[in-house]
């Protein structure tokens, strides 16, 4: 089963590298991954697309809270707002192509965010369904290039991913 | 002050006395530094041999080893120990030298990317930056390693660090938010696991290594319930081998109670040990009978990762004994104990006598000798496998041993760790000719610092067990395996490095051997020439189940119920 899953960490150099080889050495499977800054100074956080029964994810959960520099790590089971986000290259060759394109670019509210004689570039936000569905839908005009960033998350309402207090350790 | 300085003052007030280690360009300044330092340093000939030294003074005295490299050639001999001390849990810091910082990344000469290479088996690395982060470093080095699970932290310094000017405090704080080890056992936990206990029938406690800081709690605990104990390798020792309550070792070359006594147990109670594959034998059919696990460690990773654990509890394995034996009661097993007994009686370990020299019978013979009053290393191989079986220690910390990785070579340079650590034990290192080939160059370790480490070699001329193992399932295509047409005369070798030589060849030989080995004053190395085609039994194959379990000898093989 696909899962997501966003870690919290510090910001260190080669945390990432840790992650990743620690996906690698064990054998789970990542699908994507996204990392970007918080707004805490010194936190990144990090989303993880992982796929497998709830044993491998159990451990993946735990492999990943051993890791010094993780602070907490949330499987999104939960209600979630998950996002991801897509640029696509398309070759539109004349007037009846870049016509079609563009109500698929309306159907799906994506943005064109360059034009050039023969090529569109168009931006698409949305889950990874959404996104592979845009893709598909554009395939048969010619698509040069698909550039997607991995699924980030976070959890609907009150919920949030803190940092825990900082406790003294035994 | 310089870089190098300021570490060695940190490694200090974290209380390092020892630190094995070999010198290197990049690591020079720490070097220089060192020649000022009261730390003591021991000069191994190869910084494997560097790595497991410090690991067997870990295992030996409960502190933790230092090891010191210079840069890529250097550092990347300590992999194998560093892997070997993360599989066995042992905490172990090493301080590597770097290149200078503004030739990371330039293939610059005896440059590697050590982090990187050692962060799947090391517990935490750092790359240091700046000289003045080296006491919280060293600080967050040393708690990591020894807290929690321990494990070894390496610590990898660019030479400029090390002689860039050290401004920085030493009271540095731990900056740690994402590690909070928990030490104590949850109580509804404890109190589930002893009504487990005592509603069980046939109940067992299994011991692995995370026990051996908890002799005392265990004894007391065990005692107190008259609960059969088993100790895994790694956990030999932990419990008193010649206790009554003792069943032995489990798994691949365990005993026939303990092996038995987990097949039909209803009730385990795990504590400190990973189901490793070697004990456990194929999962799905591992303790059959048992409705109730209890998994006691100190790492939330490996309760539910190899067998399923019905009570989990996370935490040190002193202080859960020590709640557990708050409500433990004496038990009534008397039934489950009769059964016990028998297996014990009928199946003790015995080995088939033959007219050659045995390798049981050497390890039985100084174990006779001493009282077992030692501390023991091996190598990786069948001889370790005698000693676990016919050198049953009583003491913790005195069965220094490769558990996880298996690592061939271990025995002397953990005889030599185990030898600074505790200089007034008796060190013996149970060797096999191939395993002790693997770092045979520590023999010069041994005469620089006149360390007292008795190294026997169990010369069957072949790389025994994985004959052994060509015998069993390759249908005695010995590929590869043997020895005898090229090794030394191990006696002799070790004359050449100025330290005593002994050989044995006849069993009537044996005990003005043993003694000769003991009473020796100073290093010996002595080689028993043992019959070469003996095998390790029991045994349960690879991937078996303790039903499988093989007693004797495949000539006269006898499958065995469990």
């Amino acid at each position: 089963m696909r899962h997501v899953i966003s870690v919290l960490v510090q910001d260190h150099p080669r945390v990432l590298n840790r992650i990743t080889s620690l996906f690698a050495r064990r054998g789970f499977n990542l699908e994507s991954l996204a990392v970007g800054t918080t707004h805490q100074p010194g936190l990144s956080r990090i989303s993880l697309v992982v796929s497998g029964d709830d044993r491998t994810l159990e451990q993946v959960e735990k492999q990943l809270n051993r890791l010094i520099e993780v602070l907490k790590v949330t499987d999104h089971s939960e209600p979630h707002v998950e996002r991801e986000l897509c640029l696509v290259k398309v070759h539109v060759a004349g007037v009846e192509e870049r016509l079609a394109v563009k109500d698929i670019q309306e159907a799906f509210r994506a943005r064109v965010v360059d034009v050039a004689q023969k090529t569109l570039i168009l931006e698409l936000t949305g889950d990874s369904r959404k996104i592979d569905s845009f893709v598909e839908a554009l395939r048969p005009y010619g698509i040069l290039e698909v550039m997607r960033t991995g699924a980030v998350a976070m959890s609907r309402g009150e919920r949030t991913l803190k940092v825990r207090e900082r406790r003294e350790v035994v | 002050m310089k870089g190098a300085e300021a570490l060695l003052k940190a490694l200090e007030r974290e209380g390092v006395e020892v630190i094995f280690g070999h010198p290197g360009g990049a690591i020079m300044p720490t070097y220089d530094a060192l020649y000022d330092s009261p730390i003591r340093h021991i000069l191994v000939r190869h910084e494997q041999g560097g790595v497991h030294a410090a690991t067997g003074y870990a295992r030996a005295s409960g502190r933790v080893g230092v090891v010191m490299a210079t840069s890529g050639p250097g550092a990347l001999n300590l992999v194998t120990g560093l892997a070997d001390a993360f599989m066995d849990s042992t905490p172990v810091v090493a301080i590597t030298g770097n290149v200078p910082r503004a030739l990371i990344g330039t293939d610059a000469f005896q440059e590697a990317d050590v982090t990187g290479v050692t962060m799947p088996i090391t517990k935490h690395n750092y790359l240091v930056q700046d000289a003045n982060d080296i006491p919280r470093v060293v600080k967050e080095a040393f708690h990591i390693a020894a807290t929690g699970r321990p494990g070894p932290v390496l610590i990898d310094i660019p030479k400029d660090v090390q002689l860039a000017e050290f401004t920085g405090s030493f009271e540095a704080e731990l900056d740690l938010p994402g590690y909070k080890p928990t030490t104590k056992g949850h109580p509804k936990q404890v109190e589930r696991a002893l009504e487990a206990l005592e509603k069980a029938e046939r109940p067992i406690l299994m011991v692995g290594g995370g026990a051996q800081h908890a002799h005392g709690e265990l004894l007391a605990f065990a005692e107190k319930t008259g609960l059969p104990v088993i100790t895994t390798l790694m956990g030999l020792g932990a419990f008193p081998g010649n206790h009554p309550l003792w069943l032995g070792m489990p798994g691949m070359h365990g005993t026939v109670a303990a092996n038995r006594a987990i097949h039909h147990a209803d009730v385990i109670l795990a504590i400190g040990l990973r189901f490793d594959d070697r004990v456990t034998g194929k999962v799905s059919r591992f303790a059959p009978h048992a409705h109730t696990i209890i998994h006691v460690d100190i790492d939330p990773a490996e309760i539910g990762k190899v067998v399923r654990t019905h009570i989990p509890i996370v935490g040190d394995a002193r202080l859960v004994l020590k709640e557990m034996l708050k409500g433990a009661r004496p038990l009534k097993l008397a039934t489950w104990w009769r059964e016990l007994e028998e297996w014990r009686t009928r199946h003790p370990l015995r080995w088939k006598p033959k007219p050659h020299l045995q390798s049981q019978e050497v390890i039985r013979a100084f174990f006779e000798a001493t009282g077992g009053h030692a501390i023991v290393t091996t190598g990786v191989g069948q001889h370790q496998m005698f000693a676990a079986q016919f050198f049953p220690v009583t003491r913790p910390r005195s069965f220094l041993t490769s558990g996880g990785l298996g690592t061939m070579g271990v025995g002397l340079p953990f005889a030599i760790g185990a030898k600074v650590a505790r200089p007034e034990e008796l060190v013996l290192d149970f060797d096999g000719d191939g395993s002790f080939q693997m770092t045979l160059q520590e023999l010069a370790t041994l005469v620089k610092y006149k360390l007292d480490v008795k190294v026997v070699i169990l010369n069957n001329g072949y790389l025994g067990m994985v004959r052994q193992w060509q015998d069993l399932f390759h249908a005695k295509r010995y590929s590869e395996v043997y020895l005898a047409d090229s090794n030394p005369d191990f006696a002799r070798l070790a004359e050449a490095y100025g330290i005593r030589g002994i050989r044995v060849e006849r069993k009537e030989d044996l005990r003005k051997g043993v003694e000769a080995v003991l009473h020796a004053d100073g290093p010996v190395v002595a080689e028993f020439k043992v019959y070469h085609e003996e095998g390790v039994f029991p045994m349960i194959p690879a991937g078996g189940a303790a039903e499988d379990m093989i007693l004797e000898n495949p000539a006269e093989r006898e499958e065995v119920e469990a």
